[in-house]
């Protein structure tokens, strides 16, 4: 049985979290004492049950009716393990949504059919395909409220289309559907009869998932060095990580980044048995054949491969600090396992999250995604984002609080391929 | 050749989870695992073996003994800590009471559960912990869903759920500043049938309790039995039976209610999964029954 990630996004009232609750509801993924919550609540409350309280959690969530944080579900249909990330819709809370994107393997677009295409949509759509999202569906709720008029889904899907063209989506799904009453959520509707495509759930099971296979080059970034010390053992050096992309043979010839230091994988153990290869999203350790200067944050790949080593690149970020980004600022990178000062040296351009498009600016506010130049104080091992949804990711943090600053894909790693800047000004001049 | 389009689910989540250990360990000076003797700890320890092995495991197991415990955990306790050759810190919920001058619950089901906060807090202190893992699992319950792997804590070791730092691809921000600490969750996305399951394939030896047995039995008001024990303060009104019984979770023995099963082996109990209708805290835990908020009130004040 294989598993998919994916993570539901929508506007606030979109009926994200009901979409949830029914999907696990019909599933039969809600056991009876949860239930029993729900009828209790309901006998206070009035109406129906419902089927958003399965997911907010928190009490202020509750209270308010919307959905603060990314809450994880889990369901199993025989066909497929599932983890749902349900995210957000306010913009305030835009960072969580590209959290639970970074992970996902499909995007579940929610969009109000009596509303349709909206700002929200455009914007999630974007972070969604931003972070590498290979499977969107654009899910059109609330059809019982529009008298589950064909032509309302088919104009819907005609806006949505052109938000795919510019973003270039590869695969998109557009399914009618009522959350609330389950309509061709996991039970096909009878309301529906025009429509001939698969109900989302049939659509989850057959997509295909597994994204984090990661056939590219390989790489592979040590996380720990595992020396024993002991009578038996005492020269054993163990480099421990997870295999980021593509496969390993024990013989490999590799070198280890930054450095740029060759040898040999000696052997490649899993839960200390050698195997002759191992492929992503794996651990292993890896043996080597020298005793070379190795540690933690080094990338070591087969000499075959090319990597890129830069102290200077571009890329975008998401920002997520409530204090603007400058140029200027000193901050670490946190590539993985590597940590390393850098400093923003140019803001070069925003994106419009309406028309899709670049602007001049000067600063990041919180929820921006910009586009900037980086400088680092040691050789970062990186490739381009699109290439690599795992070696081109990395994270910013602020030195002294700790606090996790931004989601930054690797854009640009060849001088020749960067930004022209713009200066700042240029967006303010009339 | 094994590729990943053949990994099982099972091998992702395991993956998943060594890739967490393994940040703990490159990331914290002083890491420790909370081991409470339950399944999912039990779980932890296997990854960790798969983690580090040849090598020790780069911290301590930590066990937080509420004194209401059952005596099978603590047999079992002793000798995994042996069996792995693994360093094994225990502190007694008692001795803190004593210390801070703490009143023991009162009430007929008198759990230690809460005051297991203070004797978690005073042993980060003491050993002064930077990162403390945990076997919490996201599909436990309604505020754990929204917990992050790495969640930061601070002096107080309080979790602010609304502060929560992003958690980007698999990239864990263990940075912090003086006096704070991190909740680490290896195993946040695994459900209660992925720990039986991964129990199964690496036919891990758990303690006797989890499997079907004879036990007397204090039948509560709800219906739900509670394994009798010296601990609780019963009347005449209460009824004690004998039932064959196992336990889905092993916490306080006072709040850890029992279900009545014939499930003797590994299978028997993945076969009761699949058929059980009632979630694994709604079944045994009670603390959580006594309000809607009792998870996300209690880790705001240091709970795990």
């Amino acid at each position: 049985m294989d598993l998919l990630r994916f993570i539901t996004c929508g506007s606030v009232d979109d009926g994200k979290s009901t979409l949830i609750g029914r999907l696990l509801y019909d599933s039969d993924s809600v056991s009876l004492d949860v239930l029993a919550t729900l009828e209790k609540r309901r006998a206070t409350a009035g109406g129906t049950v419902d089927l958003a309280l399965l997911t907010d959690g928190l009490k202020a969530e509750r209270e308010q009716g919307i959905t603060i944080d990314v809450a994880h579900k889990y369901f199993t249909t025989p066909r497929r393990k599932f983890i749902i990330t349900d995210a957000p819709g306010h913009v305030q809370y835009t960072r969580n949504m590209v959290t639970g994107a970074s992970n996902a393997d499909l995007a579940i677009v929610l969009v109000d059919a009596r509303q349709g295409v909206i700002e929200q949509t455009r914007r999630h759509t974007l972070l969604a395909s931003l972070l590498g999202i290979q499977h969107f569906v654009l899910a059109v709720n609330k059809m019982d409220l529009v008298g589950h008029e064909e032509v309302i889904f088919r104009n819907i899907v005609a806006d949505y289309q052109a938000i795919a063209g510019q973003l270039r989506l590869p695969n998109v799904v557009a399914i009618p559907l009522s959350a609330l009453n389950g309509d061709n959520v996991v039970r096909r509707s009878d309301f529906l009869p025009w429509y001939q495509g698969p109900g989302l759930l049939e659509h989850l099971e057959s997509v295909p998932a597994a994204t984090d296979a990661n056939p590219n080059e390989p790489r592979f970034q040590v996380q720990y060095v595992i020396r024993p010390q002991t009578e038996e053992l005492p020269d054993y050096r163990g480099y421990a990580g997870r295999i980021q992309s593509g496969t390993y043979q024990a013989g490999d010839r590799v070198r280890i980044w930054p450095s740029g230091l060759e040898t040999v994988i000696e052997a490649i153990e899993v839960n200390q048995q050698e195997v002759a290869a191992a492929s992503a999203p794996q651990g292993v350790v890896l043996r080597l054949r020298e005793d070379v200067d190795v540690s933690r944050g080094d990338t070591i790949v087969p000499t075959a491969a090319h990597p890129a080593v830069v102290r200077e690149l571009e890329a975008t970020l998401c920002w997520m600090d409530e204090r603007p980004l400058r140029a200027g600022r000193k901050l670490l990178v946190q590539h993985h396992a590597a940590t390393v000062k850098a400093a923003v040296t140019t803001i070069l351009q925003k994106t419009n999250i309406e028309t899709f498009e670049s602007q001049g600016t000067d600063e990041a506010k919180l929820n921006d995604i910009v586009r900037v130049r980086l400088k680092t104080a040691l050789p970062l091992v990186v490739d381009e984002y699109h290439q690599n949804r795992v070696t081109g990711a990395f994270i910013l943090v602020d030195e002294q609080t700790g606090a996790t600053l931004a989601a930054g894909l690797v854009a640009a790693t060849d001088p020749e391929y960067f930004t022209d800047e713009v200066p700042a000004e240029a967006a303010f001049s009339i | 050749m094994p590729t990943a389009a053949y990994l099982d689910y099972l091998d992702r989540l395991e993956a998943e989870s060594i890739h967490i250990l393994r940040e703990v360990a490159g990331q914290f000076e002083r890491p420790a695992l909370l081991f409470s003797g339950g399944k999912d700890s039990i779980a932890l320890t296997r990854l960790a073996e798969k983690a580090f092995r040849p090598g020790r495991f780069p911290f301590p197991l930590v066990h937080i003994d509420t004194g209401h415990n059952f005596e099978e955990i603590i047999d079992y306790r002793d000798e995994l800590a042996a069996h792995l050759g693994e360093k094994l810190i225990v502190r007694r919920v008692e001795d803190t009471i004593r210390a801070r001058g703490l009143r023991e619950p009162g009430g007929k089901y008198p759990s230690r559960n809460p005051l297991q906060t203070y004797t978690l807090l005073d042993v980060i202190e003491e050993f002064e912990f930077d990162a403390c893992i945990g076997g919490a699992r996201r599909d436990e319950e309604k505020a754990r869903a929204k917990e992050r792997i790495f969640s930061v804590r601070d002096d107080f070791g309080q979790w602010d759920p609304k502060r929560q730092r992003p958690e980007l691809w698999n990239i864990y921000n263990g940075r912090i500043q003086k006096g704070e600490n991190v909740r680490v969750f290896p195993i946040s996305n695994w459900t209660e049938l992925d720990v039986w399951n991964y129990i199964q394939r690496e036919n891990i030896k758990l303690p006797d309790i989890y499997f079907s047995h004879e036990r007397q039995c204090v039948v509560m008001p709800t219906g739900q039995l509670l394994g009798f024990s010296e601990h609780l303060n019963l009347d005449e009104s209460d009824e004690i039976v004998q039932r064959r019984v196992r336990f889905r979770t092993v916490g306080d023995s006072t709040c850890t209610a029992a279900v009545e099963s014939d499930a003797s082996s590994v299978d028997d109990i993945i076969q009761d999964l699949l058929l059980a209708k009632v979630s694994e805290r709604g079944a045994t835990r009670l603390d959580d029954q006594l309000s809607e908020t009792g998870m996300e009130d209690r880790k705001r004040n240091g709970y795990f």
